[in-house]
């Protein structure tokens, strides 16, 4: 009996553990300097009065003071916009709402006619968004000034109006015309609704406000949820409008819940885990990095929030209040021995009642069926407001664990108000030191399992063992590892790295018992030991590419829980395999750094067309020689035939042009060697247009000469 | 044997009956003749001094063979024309032919000495 009873009571536990385990931070001091940040005004002032609201209102939930001048600037908005005739009823609810944190004076008449074009908009209104503006306007107004007869005037008729454009899911529609329904609109229909009880002169029927209650459960059926425990609103993408995000539609349907619960008696049937799922979510966004995003979820959490001395009155209207249970640190180590220390606040952070927060279990991420700790209580520490437990680590080894909490409240009154979730499952690493002992390494021989060479290595330093072998030998490397309670310990990364002279690298990893790589076999050879076999090389041979030469190795040993992780030279190994035969794969190209490219470039040095061999000058002397000798052949020929010059011209004037024929020849030739020497063809061309004019008209006197002279002799 | 002998007898006196006819030409187509001469024997010692020492640089060798073809050629066309026993160009002063022949010359010269580099 009682065997089964435990038995259950494991698998209760078991199955509750199937929620995941989460850690939640209530708001903490980077949300406050954050929103310091993100709320920055323009010079003293904001954009609109709805991001002047956002931001007053974000200040005074973190209590930062109010600066003068953002008080000034966004008093004048106010007034502007609240002493304007034009002013819509969004501009003056928007300005009532920064007012009611500014707390700027309004004038009489000024709010007489605010009230007066309010209720003429309540009036008028015909879409949801009509009826919040004008009724939130006018609920603001009756706060702020001194008159207590702001009523509607039917007050009935109005809610009706705005209830008419609810659905049967729960969810709101923003007018009559648009048929798509959203639940951001029920957050604000629930406000407006929320508004219109608190400005009814006189009761509203209870039928009204049970239908309400009733929608807003319908509402909650449709909640969404995470794994972790955290409960959301969504909306499907609505056309017309803005789809608005998970975050604002929550924060919206908070808002009107809390303002409905706000004003209505009775109890609003909620199971109270849903208003911590949905605590869970806004604490789980985080600090947001957008204005609009921040103010959603900080509005939100102050709806959760409220004084001690609001709950004496409003014991039973108030949506629960959820506790948060968080810790400063989810990293324990055994080197120096923490204390495992809790902390349960509410959401904005401000002190829980009393309460007592156990242990109930811890259970490691690998086995996940018994408990390594029993059931204990943690002491509370009035001064840090802390619930600790000392002496926890004794029994714990380093890994990673789930711990299981259970917070129970001290005064059972505090039960109806406060929520806290059944049981808090929390991730928690132990870390510490690892011994790292009886490291060798060791070259064997492949067969026979004989030792050749063997070092002791002591990796917590540098190493510098020198090995050879070559691809028939096995190389082994071993050492243990324990952790501080004495357990042999697997770590999450163990590599072996081999690197050559050229810079190729192979990395070897450890891997469990049983799971084989194709190049490396490991084994668990002890159940202590972690061991590294590099199969006989031969099989290894193709993946070093061949290369034979000397191959640093390092060895990487990692794990989260190790607070002594290591990085460690091992020295080298001289490998020596056999050449690579054709089809070999050739070893990957190193990267290139890639700034090489901006440094100098190789000197390129030009090539050109190498000179062609000469011949020797003697023997271009020789054949220059040569080449006169015809020359002087034909001068002696023209003697051997009897040349003479008798038919030259002995009259004055036929004698000088003959004279000058011949000298304009001279001159040509003459011209001729000059153009080959050092003039160009256009000088050439120019001078010998000149001398060809004149030879020809010398040249044309004499030959007609010479030629009338035979011509007369051949007559005669 | 005695055909032998018949062959090189019929050589002989064809050479000599060669050699009398041409010393009956004229003087100053000798002296083109022999013109002509000197230009081939200028440019075959060019061809053998190229095939010596390679055509490198084959301009210059291109310009000294052509202008002593170049010459050579000018002179054949001048001895044709000079030929008294050449019935075509009877018409032809041979001071004029002379004339085309300078200037021709020159004409082929520039070329040449553009081409010699």
């Amino acid at each position: 009996m009682a065997r089964s009873l435990a038995g259950f009571l494991v698998l209760l536990l078991v199955v509750s553990i199937c929620e995941a385990a989460s850690l939640f931070q209530p708001v903490s001091d980077s949300h406050r300097s954050a929103a310091l940040e993100l709320f920055t005004p323009d010079h003293g002032s904001f954009k609109s009065l709805e991001e002047t609201y956002e931001a007053l209102r974000t200040f005074q939930i973190f209590g930062i003071e109010k600066k003068p001048d953002v008080t000034a600037s966004a008093c004048r908005s106010i007034s502007e916009t609240v002493g304007s005739s034009t002013s819509t009823s969004k501009d003056l609810f928007y300005a009532l709402k920064a007012n009611s944190i500014a707390e700027c004076k309004i004038h009489e008449t000024a709010s007489k006619g605010i009230i007066s074009s309010l209720n003429a908009a309540v009036s008028a209104a015909s879409s949801l968004l009509d009826f919040y503006y004008s009724v939130g306007g006018l609920v603001l107004i009756k706060d702020q000034s001194s008159k207590d007869d702001i009523h509607l005037a039917d007050a009935e008729g109005v809610f009706r109006s705005v209830k008419a454009f609810s659905q049967s899911d729960g969810r709101w529609r923003y007018s009559s015309s648009n048929p798509e329904s959203s639940a951001f609109a029920a957050g604000i229909a629930l406000e407006t609704l929320a508004g219109i009880v608190s400005l009814a002169s006189s009761e509203l029927d209870q039928s009204l406000i049970s239908t309400l209650k009733n929608d807003i459960s319908k509402l909650f059926d449709s909640i969404e949820k995470y794994d972790d425990g955290t409960l959301y609103f969504d909306d499907k993408l609505v056309d017309g409008y803005e789809y608005q995000g998970p975050l604002s539609i929550t924060s919206s349907v908070l808002r009107g819940l809390t303002a409905f619960a706000a004003v209505t008696t009775g109890n609003i049937d909620l199971p109270r885990d849903k208003i911590l799922g949905l605590a869970k979510f806004f604490l789980g966004i985080g600090v947001p990095g957008d204005a609009k995003d921040f103010f959603y979820q900080i509005d939100a959490l102050a709806c959760l929030e409220s004084n001690r001395q609001d709950i004496k009155f409003h014991l039973a209207c108030r949506v629960s209040i959820p506790l948060i249970l968080s810790l400063s640190s989810a990293v324990l180590s055994l080197t120096k021995k923490d204390s495992l220390k809790v902390r349960v606040t509410t959401v904005l952070g401000s002190n829980a009642p009393p309460l007592t927060v156990k242990l109930v279990g811890a259970f490691s991420s690998v086995s996940k069926d018994a408990s390594l700790v029993e059931s204990q209580e943690l002491k509370f520490d009035q001064g840090s407001g802390l619930h600790i437990l000392n002496d926890l680590l004794k029994s714990i080894d380093v890994g990673s664990y789930t711990f299981v909490f259970e917070v129970v409240l001290q005064e059972p009154e505090d039960e109806k108000v406060y929520v806290m979730g059944s049981q808090t499952k929390v991730p928690i690493f132990v870390t510490g030191l690892v011994k790292i002992e009886n490291s060798e390494i060791a070259v064997l021989d492949s067969d026979l399992g004989s030792v050749e060479s063997q070092n002791k290595l002591d990796l917590t330093a540098k190493n510098d063992v020198s090995l050879s072998a070559n691809h028939l030998q096995k190389m082994r490397l071993s050492f243990q590892l324990t952790t501080p309670r004495g357990r042999a310990f697997r770590p999450h990364q163990a590599f072996l790295k081999l690197r050559h002279e050229s810079k190729v690298e192979h990395i070897f990893v450890v891997g469990n018992s049983g799971k084989q790589f194709e190049i490396v076999l490991v084994k668990y050879l002890f159940f202590h030991g972690v061991n590294i076999f590099l199969d006989n090389f031969l099989g290894l041979v193709e993946k070093f590419f061949y290369l034979s030469g000397k191959y640093d190795m390092e060895l990487t040993v990692g794990d989260a829980a190790m607070e002594n992780s290591l990085l460690v030279a091992i020295g080298y190994i001289e490998l020596d395999l056999p050449e690579a035969p054709e089809k070999a794969p050739r070893p990957p190209p190193q990267p290139v750094d890639p700034y090489s490219r901006y440094g100098p470039q190789a000197e390129i040095t030009h090539i050109f067309r190498a000179p062609e061999k000469r011949p020797p000058q003697e023997l271009s002397l020789a054949f220059l020689g040569l080449t006169i000798l015809p020359l002087l052949g034909f001068f002696i020929g023209l003697l051997r035939l009897g040349v003479n010059m008798k038919n030259f011209p002995t009259k004055p004037i036929p004698a000088t042009f003959a004279v000058l024929f011949h000298v304009g020849i001279g001159a040509v030739l003459l011209l001729y060697v000059f153009f080959w020497l050092k003039l160009d063809l256009f000088q050439t061309l120019k001078v010998l247009g000149f001398l060809g004019v004149f030879l020809v008209f010398v040249g044309h006197r004499i030959l007609s000469h010479l030629a009338a002279a035979s011509a007369k002799l051949k007559s005669a | 044997m005695a055909r032998e002998k018949s062959s090189k007898d019929n050589a002989q006196a064809l050479f000599h009956s060669l050699r009398s006819a041409y010393a009956a030409t004229p003087v100053n187509l000798k002296i083109i003749d022999l013109y002509v001469g000197f230009a081939v024997f200028t440019a075959l010692i060019q061809v053998v001094y190229m095939a010596t020492v390679g055509s490198f640089p084959f301009n210059s060798f291109l310009s000294g063979v052509l202008s002593c073809v170049g010459t050579a050629v000018l002179a054949v066309c001048l001895r044709i024309q000079v030929n008294k026993e050449n019935k075509e160009f009877k018409d032809l002063p041979p001071e004029r032919a002379f004339a085309d022949f300078v200037l021709c010359n020159l004409v082929l010269h520039l070329v040449i000495m553009n081409f010699l580099g």
